[in-house]
């Protein structure tokens, strides 16, 4: 396997040199671009898209890398994710090491265009020495997303900062309204019954910002096989704590909290999404729906009798 | 993380080999489980070493991959659509390599290394096709952990019949590794010894792989096989001793992984590996050891 890992960053390679060499010759079509057009944006991951397109509208086409209900910490890029590196004019990435392909990809591709953090300076979470990247679970931060998404957006085209600064505001606001909700909903629900267990360690952030407590067989990346003694903790601090449910994610094989849910007799609260979108009819298809879907759920599993 | 060692009374010892089953179920599950891949895999292993083919089913489990690719594309992670596709993938392959490797001039091995190697880019270029990329890695590497009563009752009837299938081909197999050239004198009886125990080989790599993954369950199938050599010279004896290795690498392993917190697949297979490094200095037939001893009773 590690094999192909190789071998398939050595096509990419190839192919970035390749594509560079064709946008170095289409040079002239980029200068048109500056006038008028639309800025091209690369994003990571379903997340960061959702935001840019809310935030660009029609003055950015957006490119994404890792798709909707994809995970990102395993991603292998593509060659033609290199061609669309190579064409942008700004990529987006959510940094804290969320994607540790990316850097790579970008050097590969020779790219010298601007490149964003999109989670530059926001408060970061550790796991022990790790740095949590699932930042965006939290509406406090979020708000950081957006202000650095629109700065870079204005940097690129600063002719259109009043419309891109008109966006931020209305997106801002629906960010307020949501989160009252939220925080209203989940007020009826006392601190000390807000437990559940999910398949990987993705909303540090969400518990944080909402007193949750999420429990999780796997470390923090989906990377990581669990071992017995890791399964057998999770069982009796389920039984301990009286945890009302168990959660998939949208991006992990189900069967090991399956298992665990079948030992412990606790109910399988649906599915919350972490690190990637749902499909467009699905219930998590935009950042927004994401949060509402996740915190929504986790209420009705706190409050299950 | 060690919350598993406090409730364990300490002066009881053997209630720190009992109570981690008794008291989880998904443990005693994850025992049945690989058990029964132990019970399925080891005597056909083995014949693998015996017939020299023990890096053939390395390359087996790589061909197993565009079928199991494939069944997740159309059906997800369904515990039958994989088992098919899986089994389909590494019949066909070793089917085709075996007809190459009898009707041309191309040796089995390299014959074998072609298809599998062929399979293998299938496979990727099939994940690779579907973007959202739940990694299908992860699934073939099994988890021990989480076996619902479907995969056991699966695990449960490949051991069976592939225990069946093993006492048919029996004699053959014992015959084909002593003489090759016999059975093929002979007629048909060597195509179906050959065929046969390719097929046996599939069906334990398709239930291994649910259970600790392909490459882990590979070394199910060779290492208590490779030491069982050390121990006993009879061919009953070593199929008996094999098994036992096995059996005592399954709770090993799953303890090491309930008390050390370590991956249960693979502390299964280092349990077994240790001992096999073991034996290679302390077995008593052909170990170490036992040589040096040996050529000393000359010498004196």
């Amino acid at each position: 396997m590690v094999l192909f890992k190789f071998l398939l960053k050595y096509f990419v390679i190839s192919v970035c040199i390749l594509s560079s060499a064709v946008s170095a010759s289409n040079a002239n079509v980029t200068v048109l671009d500056v006038n008028g057009s639309a800025i091209r944006v690369v994003t990571s991951f379903s997340i960061l898209e959702d935001l840019v397109r809310e935030l660009g509208g029609d003055y950015v086409s957006v490119v994404n890398l890792v798709g909707r209900n994809s995970d990102a910490h395993m991603y292998q890029p593509k060659p033609s994710d290199a061609v669309a590196v190579a064409q942008a004019d700004l990529v987006i990435v959510n940094g804290l090491g969320f994607e540790g392909w990316i850097a790579r990809l970008i050097e590969n591709c020779g790219y010298q265009g601007q490149s964003l953090i999109a989670s530059k300076g926001i408060e970061v979470l550790f796991h022990g020495d790790e740095p949590d990247p699932h930042a965006w679970q939290s509406f406090r931060n979020i708000r950081v997303y957006i202000h650095n998404i629109t700065q870079a957006l204005i940097a690129q085209r600063p002719q259109y900062a009043q419309a891109f600064l008109q966006r931020q505001r209305q997106y801002l606001n629906a960010v307020e309204l949501i989160e009252q909700e939220l925080i209203a909903q989940l007020a009826k629900v006392p601190a000390s019954e807000r437990m559940v267990v999910t398949s990987h360690d993705a909303f540090g952030y969400l518990g944080h910002e909402f007193s949750i407590a999420f429990i999780s067989p796997v470390g923090l990346s989906t990377d990581a096989e669990a071992s017995a003694a890791d399964v057998a903790t999770i069982i009796k601090q389920i039984k301990k704590h009286r945890v009302k449910a168990i959660f998939m994610e949208n991006i992990n094989n189900p069967r090991l909290l399956q298992r665990i849910a079948a030992e412990t007799d606790i109910a399988v609260g649906g599915k919350l999404y972490s690190d990637a979108l749902s499909d467009v009819h699905d219930p998590a298809g935009t950042y927004l729906t994401m949060m509402q879907h996740n915190v929504m759920s986790l209420i009705a599993a706190f409050t299950e009798p | 993380m060690h919350s598993g060692v406090q409730n364990v009374p300490l002066d009881i010892n053997f209630a720190l080999f009992i109570s981690p089953f008794s008291e989880y179920m998904f443990m005693q599950r994850a025992l049945i489980g690989s058990f029964a891949v132990c019970l399925g895999a080891v005597p056909v292993g083995v014949f693998m070493t015996l017939r020299r083919m023990s890096l053939t089913g390395d390359a087996m489990a790589h061909a197993i991959l565009p079928g199991a690719a494939v069944a997740y594309l159309i059906s997800g992670l369904s515990l039958i659509g994989l088992t098919l596709g899986g089994l389909v993938a590494g019949i066909v392959v070793a089917a085709l390599a075996g007809w190459v490797a009898r009707s041309t001039h191309i040796k089995e091995d390299t014959s074998l290394a072609a298809f599998y190697l062929i399979s293998l880019a299938l496979g990727v270029v099939i994940l690779s096709l579907k973007h959202s990329n739940v990694d299908l890695f992860h699934v073939l590497f099994g988890n021990i952990l989480a076996l619902d009563n479907a995969a056991l009752y699966l695990l449960a009837g490949i051991c069976s019949i592939s225990l069946f299938i093993l006492a048919i081909l029996y004699r053959a197999l014992v015959i084909d590794c002593v003489d090759p050239q016999f059975l093929r004198r002979y007629g048909p009886a060597s195509g179906v010894a050959h065929y046969g125990f390719l097929f046996l080989m599939v069906i334990n790599l398709v239930a291994g792989f649910h259970a600790l993954g392909t490459l882990m369950a590979i070394g199910m199938m060779i290492l208590p096989a490779a030491a069982a050599r050390f121990w006993m010279k009879t061919l009953d004896g070593m199929l008996l001793v094999a098994v036992l290795i096995s059996l005592a690498g399954c709770v090993t392993g799953l303890l090491i992984s309930f008390y050390v917190d370590l991956p249960a697949g693979p502390a299964i297979v280092l349990s077994v590996g240790v001992f096999y490094i073991a034996s290679i200095f302390f077995g008593a037939h052909g170990g170490f050891l036992s040589k040096v001893f040996a050529n000393q009773h000359l010498t004196g």
